[in-house]
């Protein structure tokens, strides 16, 4: 196949147009930054942008936090090729948000200040709680960043045409620096612009790649869905499950394994629960994940169709043999609909999106730091005034050359950025959300209960991955040439979720202390009632 | 004009005791998880169902209905619907039955009404600290 050799050589598109456009997202944003970094004076400007982001704006900031990289390109590339498979995922991403609206997202709001650990230590023993709440959030952040960071690198040689190892360790540095300088002058307010306008143009390119995919097939669903099965491989039947996941018994309970994750993990993504301290109520953090849901839902929608549409238009193979394999779907798809300047807008696009969630992952991660360890557990909250947002904005830089080193590590070892993710939503299934929900809904619930939950769970997700075939034992493993292996899953939500559940029950009925039931009272009647909430800070 | 650190002392223990306490409060807390625990069962049995008809029924969802579209993606188009549906009921139901509630004892906390209402035999001094 001459073709498919073809499209393996070279870049599609002109890099001059990718790269120009990805330079004028980043020339408005930082200039929107810089504007952004007048206000930020106190702690809650800092992390909780005075609290003054409307529920709409908010909304779209968090799909501009939760739409990464790896659901854009990633959820497209997978329908392209294994169509159904593809589609299951974005549908465990959606429904996911139910448990943040039903459950989470305004009490939070009515209880806790900056960070998770906020809520989680309200009625608890606080050090050793906060320090917990905090290594599982900076956990969280830290595989959620060097996903997005080895995706960046791995996004260039695509897009941009630029080859090599050194050529992609620079363009992570590159993101790296641009995700600190957001981060240190724009603080949580500049970050939300930046996802407010990432989530514009995101939404709007998939919406006009949708638009121009059903007008090719005379807006016929069905069309579109047999010139994708017509264009599969052999034996590949993209419109029925089964695709990627259903060749052994071990794969398939690998996919309720992560099916369970996705669902239960988003509740309890550290950077996703600080976007509902940035807005003035309870309603409002309401309005936000409302606005969210429907924004995120009507994505996925384009995804599937944009996903189809590549596998119809581009075709399979070519989409496996281009650079970046299965994330080259969408790219290939805008330069086969749109020509060069399609495709320059959906590649500047896919790196404003990675730039964007590395930005809120950064202060959610660095605020964990300053106000749960710095502030708490080792000053005991004797710090002077800006003390804290101080030490976050080192911890930012820090945190920001962790995850610049170790994505450029996982770049060269070639893990896997869409399995990277779905471990940062197994940890925040195992370890954030059963203690999340003990706490606010559980009255007998203890310190010991929450930290057998969070260690329990937190240790149980990372432990099974290190003797999991992704480690060692299989030819795709971190280690092919080594085995000690011995659980047979790749995701290990389907163990980890309920003993966190199970160790919480036990931590708490088998403990001594007595819960604070005058903490819990203050602490229901304000998730509730929303009294004594933190207000908007006034400018 | 008290800022919100002011405000959050100035509550005592005992008021956020007697407002748990007080009928309206039992009402408020009844209401919102009538709603939130039976429609997360409901959502999660869903969605379960769902992922696990995609694992081990394939031969089921690969079924056509129409043209080239099965019931595979019919029912996960259907997650989307019900999902959207949800979300909605639950706006709605927020807006009709539990937010007038929160409102009024927000106000009647912010205005130290339970700090008065104190149970029979209780001395009055003792639940508002000066």
């Amino acid at each position: 196949m001459p073709e498919t050799l073809l499209a393996a050589d070279e870049t599609v598109g002109e890099p001059a147009v990718n790269i120009a456009i990805f330079g004028v997202f980043v020339l408005i944003t930082l200039v929107i930054t810089f504007r952004a970094s007048h206000n930020n004076k106190t702690a809650a400007d800092y992390y909780a942008a005075g609290r003054n982001i409307s529920g709409t704006q908010n909304g779209l900031a968090i799909a501009g936090d939760y739409l990464s990289a790896a659901s854009f390109l990633g959820i497209a590339g997978a329908i392209a090729l294994y169509g159904y498979d593809g589609f299951l995922y974005s549908i465990g991403f959606l429904v996911a948000w139910l448990v943040a609206l039903l459950l989470v997202a305004e009490l939070l709001r009515n209880t806790a200040r900056f960070t998770m650990a906020d809520v989680l230590a309200f009625r608890m023993r606080q050090r050793p709680v906060r320090m917990a709440a905090a290594l599982s959030t900076l956990a969280v952040c830290l595989f959620y960043l060097v996903a997005q960071m080895s995706g960046a690198g791995g996004l260039v040689t695509l897009l941009l045409g630029i080859e090599g190892e050194a050529a992609q360790a620079l363009v992570v540095v590159l993101v790296g620096a641009l995700m600190i300088i957001y981060v240190l002058v724009g603080g949580m307010r500049g970050t939300t612009y930046v996802q407010i306008i990432k989530a514009s143009l995101l939404i709007a390119g998939a919406l006009v790649m949708t638009l121009w995919v059903l007008t090719e097939v005379g807006f016929n669903l069905s069309t579109l869905l047999g010139d994708a099965a017509g264009n599969a491989g052999e034996g590949v039947d993209v419109l029925a499950p089964g695709a990627q996941y259903g060749a052994t018994s071990t794969s398939q309970l690998d996919f309720v394994s992560l099916g369970l994750a996705l669902v239960l993990g988003t509740a309890g993504l550290p950077h996703v629960l600080m976007r509902f301290y940035t807005v003035p109520t309870a309603k409002d953090a309401r309005r936000s994940v409302v606005w969210a849901i429907w924004l995120i839902g009507i994505f996925y929608l384009f995804s599937l169709i944009i996903g189809y549409g590549a596998g119809a238009l581009v075709g399979p193979n070519e989409i496996a043999n281009a650079p970046g394999a299965v994330n080259s779907a969408a790219p290939l798809l805008a330069f086969e609909l749109g020509g060069t300047v399609l495709l320059g807008i959906i590649a500047g696009v896919a790196f404003a999106t990675i730039l964007a969630v590395v930005a809120g992952l950064t202060i959610t991660a660095s605020a964990s730091f300053a106000h749960d360890v710095y502030a708490s557990v080792i000053k005991k909250g004797d710090v002077p005034p800006n003390g804290e947002v101080r030490v976050a904005r080192i911890t930012a830089v820090v945190i920001g050359a962790i995850a610049i080193g170790l994505g450029i590590l996982a770049l060269q070892a070639g893990l896997n950025i869409a399995f990277l993710v779905a471990l940062a939503f197994a940890v925040a299934a195992s370890a954030n959300l059963p203690t999340i929900l003990y706490t606010l809904f559980w009255k007998r619930f203890t310190t010991q209960g929450a930290l057998w939950s969070i260690y329990g769970g937190l240790i149980a997700c990372v432990g099974l991955i290190l003797f999991s075939p992704v480690v060692s034992g299989a030819p795709d493993a971190l280690f092919p040439d080594v085995d000690f292996s011995w659980f047979p899953l790749k995701n290990p939500g389907i163990v980890s979720i309920p003993l966190s559940f199970f160790l919480g029950w036990l931590g708490t009925v088998l403990s001594k202390e007595t819960p604070d039931s005058d903490k819990y009272a203050e602490l229901e009647v304000r998730s509730l009632t929303g009294i004594g909430a933190e207000k908007a800070v006034p400018h | 004009m008290t800022s919100p650190m002011d405000e959050r002392r100035l509550l005592t223990p005992e008021e956020y005791r007697q407002a748990q306490d007080s009928p309206e409060f039992t009402e408020l807390r009844r209401r919102f998880r009538r709603f939130a625990f039976p429609m997360t069962v409901a959502f999660f049995t869903w969605y379960l169902l769902y992922v696990l008809l995609s694992t081990y029924a394939d031969e089921f969802m690969a079924k056509e209905v129409f043209g080239n579209v099965n019931v595979g993606i019919l029912l996960g188009l259907g997650q989307f619907v019900t999902t959207f549906l949800i979300t909605q009921l639950y706006v709605r139901h927020a807006g009709r039955n539990t937010d007038p509630i929160a409102d009024e004892m927000r106000d009647r906390l912010e205005h130290h009404e339970y700090a008065r209402k104190t149970p029979a035999g209780g001395d009055p001094e003792g639940a508002t600290r000066a």
